[in-house]
């Protein structure tokens, strides 16, 4: 175990901590153009939207994101890499910059909150986030063929393995595994991050965070939360949870499920509310909070944040409404042996 | 789910253990490879067993497209996997599809501890389980101190490198005994004391192993296999056993085995005498063959016990010929004719529920049972009376009824008969029962419980109102929710709301005797209500969040109607309009039509037809309903119980907007009719259509046809027969083929339409299988089914046709059809024309619907609330 994972448990043991916001929502309240977006990059595409590239081209806007969450009194502070992988990348036509993109990423945090420490002495973590990438290793695309597969389980640790090189290269304390919506590439990725770890001799934590794609509570390839917490307990995460998905009222039975048998700390930051007919977030931030703070009250987080639709409002109104309330107890489950398919199974030891 | 102490494994996805499926995946045919997974998981297998180890196969290829094909159909994905193959790379190869937390098997000490150790690390890091085989570097463990010292070493190995000890599960090897060399004698025995001593020196580990092996040298005598097989799993279950890959349907029940035969293998299995192998052996041929081949002189044998014995037999196999004749003995040598129920009768039925609820009887077996035990009931009854006695105690009583409006009894029968052989007392109300009859009778009879059961989807609602009069009675007892288009999800949305009482879904018959004895059981009844109430609420909060998908306004939906292509194919003129009486067919006419596979269903056998005949699980019990049916067939076709009679009618047509018009004549001047048909309002994804029947008829001129058909006249005679002879057995047979019978007929008179009467198909004829699957040109959608799923239109169209006068089918007021073994709906000629379902739809489309189809808003609401949210 790292330093800064036993540090952070400590913490959470006390308290209940703050993660951070989205940074998507955020950019896109800045209005960028393409050429924002590019800066100094050279490439064939169109590079708007491509929220990683701005680790490069427009650094001080992602430091004064972070900075605004750190702010509003977050903990843990993620990276903006959520497509800094070769997959995701492909599309803007920057594979070759995936190296680049995540140390700027992690240098830019990392930065940011040892600046914030440094004048106020209260600790705070980094977390290098992975998106899902936009294949599945689980599903096939072809309707026709299911037992097609775009990518191979190898292709996709590699892919997740360069990116956590680079991270923990720009100094992330924990690798972030979030918004799973399909179970074998967060294993995939896992297992990236258990040979990152071989390679510099020391384990590299790991912190995964599913969503759920319909409201019986499954991710896309199917399983339902248990079922996902038993394929992936072997991690040993730091801390496993769920985002995204919906709002903090849809999210709350299956925050519920997963609180009960996760023997880790439990992390959940949904989106604020579902969105309007228009696509947009309109949830006030008390709102949000006072949802948030319920599941504190019940007991079950020990991690809370916000997903898509909030801002540095949501995340400060959380942080007063979770202060000084006790954090989740970790459950201590009997042994037994814990399978899973799309569901949860489980035979006395 | 938490399971029960013994976890049996799935094999029949192994090409090493089952020839069938080795020939499938030979063959390159994964899809029925997928099937027979589908089949086992159905079947109650917990953890699917996957091996490709054959030397004509590409194993890496073959594990990887088998596992990424069950992982896309959800109901094999749901168990858990294991990969086996004696070659790491295969293993590892499977490991990287699997999204979920398998096991791997097997890894051993076989090449020494680094390599096992290796292996171990990444199971770890695939987040597998793992089975390990007592091997080491010298070979396999055969004594008991071997197993024990191997397994307590890769125990010690693997808790070094953080392996969870509850992930481990030892295979300490089953080898073969009586194999006539003598120091093969000890090895069931040194399994079953190495099995007590891992479980001691290895906390929270498992022990499975391969059970087939220990039989081998009885290869051919399947009736010793199983017996031998049985009593090892016994003596190696209470020493620590608690997984293995057995084969459910190859299994005895322990008690139920020949004492003899069980005697000799318990001998054999245990080395208990020098001379085991050779009593067994001298024995094994008496034993062989089976009870079928068996049958002549095991039947003198059993004829010649005791008689609670032979009421016990007769119970467990399902033999109605003698049962008359024993019981009538039975109660002479008992003091009171009660105890005769009480005593063998009850002893015999205990068996039979134990066994269908272990999954090792099925349904046609267990009414065969039950129709043993109504018969010798029905003897006894009348002295149990002149005696004043009180009833046998039974586990509870409970009233059961079709509620009002619906006729179809099927289903209830099967819970009602197996409900029986599990000791409960039914009162069956039968069809069309008012809520004020079933409340009288719960508290006339002071009912445990009550079910309710429907097949169509109004009796939604009369279950509704049930529920909410039990209310308003001040009833608690608990109310049962059972019939194919009940559901869980409708059950805590709209009925356990309405009643304070406990309220449950009950999925099928296999479970219906579980619920009911958990509420009636003081010790466990409050949990499992607490717990049903929780997930029900659990199903309503996540309801409540509205995240169901967005539905369009209805004049979106009707711009994105479906473009049927009436240029490349113009509406075909019928050769015939008018209406036609169809009088001209015969049972015998239809039997090449049946589908068979929802006929076996009905059972709950599940499976395709033919292939479920030689299932491995449930093709015996399979085959044997199969042999009854066609016999009853027979005997239906030369007696002449059933005589099928329908009526079609083809009319010049046109659409205007989401209604189809009907006339008269060609000229389509005067309207005779208008069916107003719903649209689909949800959301669609670019390029797909929100459909509505109307689409594919055309606005100017066309034609629609109608039809009703049934195969139930005459068919009330014979079930009065069987019902006088308590012959459940028989009522629910005839009653099923009916039901196919009809379909049959639906099916049959289709192609007669679309070849002659209409005549827009041409071409060569298909095959029975084409038709089933839906090859054929056009569609003929039934009201109150996806496509028109409002019942009411059924009217119209009996009203179009004279269907009653005609056809002889009446209608209910909830639009159910009379007799059941009925079908009725529309004909839609033109080839672009599917199937489809309507799903929710909007306020708009409700009051537009109102309009359209003159009644008032309540009324639709009424009628169209399945698909109202």
């Amino acid at each position: 175990m790292t330093n800064a994972t036993e540090a952070f448990r400590a913490a959470a043991a006390a308290r209940i901590l703050v993660k951070d916001g989205p940074y998507g929502t955020a950019i896109q309240k800045l209005g960028l153009n393409a050429a924002d977006y590019a800066g100094h990059i050279a490439s064939n595409h169109d590079q708007k939207g491509n929220n990683d590239l701005l680790n490069l081209t427009q650094p001080q806007a992602i430091a004064g994101i972070c900075n605004a969450y750190i702010a509003a009194g977050a903990d843990l502070l993620a990276t903006n890499s959520f497509n800094a992988n070769r997959i995701s990348q492909a599309d803007y036509g920057l594979e070759d910059r995936v190296r680049e993109i995540n140390l700027a990423a992690a240098r830019i945090i990392r930065d940011c909150v040892d600046a914030a420490t440094a004048l106020d002495g209260k600790p705070r973590w980094v977390a290098g986030s992975l998106g899902p990438t936009n294949k599945t290793l689980s599903l096939s695309p072809r309707v026709s063929d299911p037992g097609y597969r775009e990518v191979t389980f190898d292709q996709v640790k590699d892919v997740y393995r360069e990116q956590i090189d680079a991270l923990l290269d720009g100094g992330v304390d924990f690798i972030l595994i979030e918004t799973v919506f399909d179970t074998l590439n967060a294993k995939a990725a896992a297992f990236a991050a258990a040979e990152a770890g071989d390679a510099r001799g020391a384990p590299v934590p790991v912190m995964l965070s599913m969503t759920l794609t319909d409201l019986s509570g499954r991710n896309l390839s199917g399983q339902t939360v248990e079922a996902f917490w038993h394929s992936i307990a072997h991690v040993k995460p730091v801390a496993v949870g769920l985002n995204c998905s919906f709002g903090a009222t849809e999210l709350r039975p299956h925050v519920q499920a997963l609180a009960k048998v996760a023997d880790t700390l439990l992390m959940t930051y949904p989106n604020a509310g579902l969105p309007n007919d228009l696509g947009a977030y309109d949830e006030l931030p008390e709102t949000t909070a006072g949802l948030i703070r319920g599941w504190a009250d019940e007991g079950l987080v020990n991690i809370v944040g916000g997903c898509c639709g909030n801002t540095p409002d949501h995340i400060a109104a959380m942080a007063r409404q979770v202060a000084g309330l006790p954090a989740r107890t970790i459950p201590q489950p009997e042994p037994a042996l814990r399978l899973s398919g799309l569901e949860a199974h489980r035979f006395a030891a | 789910m938490t399971s029960a102490s013994f976890i049996n494994i799935g094999e029949r996805t192994n090409v090493t253990g089952s020839a069938a499926f080795k020939k499938l995946i030979l063959a390159g045919d994964y899809t029925a490879a997928v099937e027979v997974a589908r089949q086992q998981v159905e079947n109650g297998a917990q953890i699917i067993d996957v091996n490709m180890d054959e030397g004509l196969l590409d194993s890496e290829t073959a594990m990887v497209t088998f596992l990424n094909l069950i992982a896309a159909e959800p109901d094999i994905a749901r168990v858990p996997v294991m990969v086996d193959s004696s070659k790491w790379s295969v293993i590892e190869a499977g490991l990287k599809c699997l999204a979920g937390k398998g096991i791997v098997n097997s890894i051993s000490m076989k090449e020494g501890e680094a390599a096992f150790l290796e292996q171990a690390r990444l199971c770890l890091r695939y987040g597998a389980a793992v089975v390990v085989m007592a091997f080491d570097e010298i070979g396999q463990a055969d004594t008991a101190a071997r197993k024990i010292e191997i397994c307590e070493r890769a125990y010690r190995l693997l808790t070094g490198i953080g392996f969870p000890p509850e992930d481990i599960i030892f295979d300490p090897n089953i080898f073969a005994v009586a194999t006539g060399i003598e120091e093969h004698n000890n090895y069931g025995v040194d399994f079953i004391e190495a099995c007590a001593e891992i479980r001691r020196r290895c906390p929270h580990a498992h022990i499975s192993g391969g059970v087939s092996n220990l039989s081998f040298s009885f290869r051919g005598n399947e009736p010793v296999r199983r017996a031998m097989h049985s009593v090892f799993l016994y003596h190696a279950i209470a020493a620590g056993m608690d997984m293995g890959i057995v084969n459910a349907g190859q299994l005895d029940v322990y008690d139920a085995i020949d004492p003899e035969l069980r005697d000799l293998c318990e001998e054999v299995v245990l080395n208990r005498r020098a001379d085991a192998t050779d009593r067994l052996l001298a024995a094994a041929d008496r034993f062989k063959g089976g009870p079928a081949k068996a049958a002549d002189p095991a039947a003198e044998e059993w004829r010649g016990w005791p008689v609670e014995k032979r009421l016990e037999h007769a119970l467990v196999k399902g033999i109605d010929a003698f049962v008359e004749a024993d019981t009538e003995e039975a109660r002479h040598q008992f003091a009171r004719p009660i105890e005769v129920i009480e005593g063998p009768l009850m002893a015999g039925m205990n068996v039979v529920g134990d066994l269908f609820g272990a999954g090792k009887m099925f349904l046609p077996q267990v009414v065969k049972s039950a129709r043993v035990m109504k018969k010798a009931v029905a003897i006894l009854l009348p002295y149990i009376e002149a005696e004043k006695q009180v009833g046998a105690s039974s586990k509870g009583r409970i009233i059961m009824a079709t509620v009002k409006g619906d006729v179809h009894d099927i289903g209830k029968n099967i819970v009602g008969v197996v409900l029986q052989c599990n000791n409960f007392e039914v009162i069956d109300l039968g069809v069309m029962v008012p809520a004020q009859t079933i409340l009288d009778a719960a508290r006339q009879h002071q009912a445990d419980m009550i079910g309710l059961s429907g097949l169509i989807t109004p009796s939604l609602d009369e279950m509704v109102h049930v529920a909410s009069e039990m209310q308003r009675a001040g009833m608690t007892m608990p109310l049962l929710i059972g019939g194919a288009t009940t559901s869980r999800v409708h059950t805590a949305l709209r009925i356990e709301p309405a009643y304070a009482g406990p309220v449950v879904h009950v999925l099928d018959a296999s479970r219906a005797v579980g619920v009911a004895g958990t509420l009636v059981s003081d010790t466990l009844r409050d949990q499992f209500v607490a717990e049903t109430a929780a997930e029900y609420e659990k199903i309503r909060v996540a309801r409540a969040g509205g995240a169901q998908s967005a539905l369009v306004p209805l004049e979106q939906a009707r711009d994105n109607g479906f473009p049927t292509d009436f240029i490349t194919h113009p509406p075909v003129q019928p050769a015939f309009t008018g209406t036609m009486t169809i009088d001209d067919v015969t049972v015998e006419t239809l039997i090449p039509y049946i589908d068979w596979t929802p006929f076996f269903r009905a059972w709950e056998l599940h499976g395709n037809y033919p292939a479920i005949l030689t299932d491995e699980v449930v093709g015996a019990s399979a085959t044997s309903l199969y042999a009854d049916a066609q016999a009853m067939l027979k005997t239906i076709v030369a007696e002449d119980w059933l005589r099928p009679k329908g009526v079609i009618a083809i009319w010049p047509a046109r659409r205007e907007g989401d209604d189809v018009v009907l006339f008269g004549d060609e000229s389509r001047t005067a309207a005779i009719a208008r069916l107003p048909f719903l649209r689909q309002q949800i959301a669609k994804r670019d390029g797909r259509a929100n459909m509505c029947l109307a689409d594919f008829i055309h606005p100017k001129a066309d034609w629609l046809g109608g039809f009703a058909v049934q195969a139930g006249e005459g068919i009330d005679a014979q079930l009065a027969r069987f019902k006088a002879a308590h012959d459940d057995y028989n009522d629910i047979l005839l009653k099923a083929l009916a039901d196919r019978l009809a379909e049959a007929f639906a099916e049959y008179l289709h192609e007669r339409v679309r070849r002659e009467i209409w005549g827009h198909e041409q071409g060569n004829r298909m095959s029975n299988e084409d038709l089933i699957r839906e090859r054929y040109t056009g569609i003929r959608p039934a009201p109150g089914y996806p496509a028109c799923p409002e019942h009411s239109l059924k009217r119209r169209l009996f009203d179009l046709m004279q269907v009653e006068a005609r056809a002889g089918i009446t209608l209910t007021d909830s639009f159910a059809m009379l007799p059941t073994a009925a079908v009725s709906g529309f004909y839609f000629a033109h080839p672009e024309s599917a199937y489809f379902g309507v799903a929710r739809v909007g306020e708009d489309q409700l009051e537009d619907y109102a309009g359209r189809l003159g009644v008032s808003r309540e009324r639709a609401v009424q009628l169209l609330r399945p698909n109202l949210d």
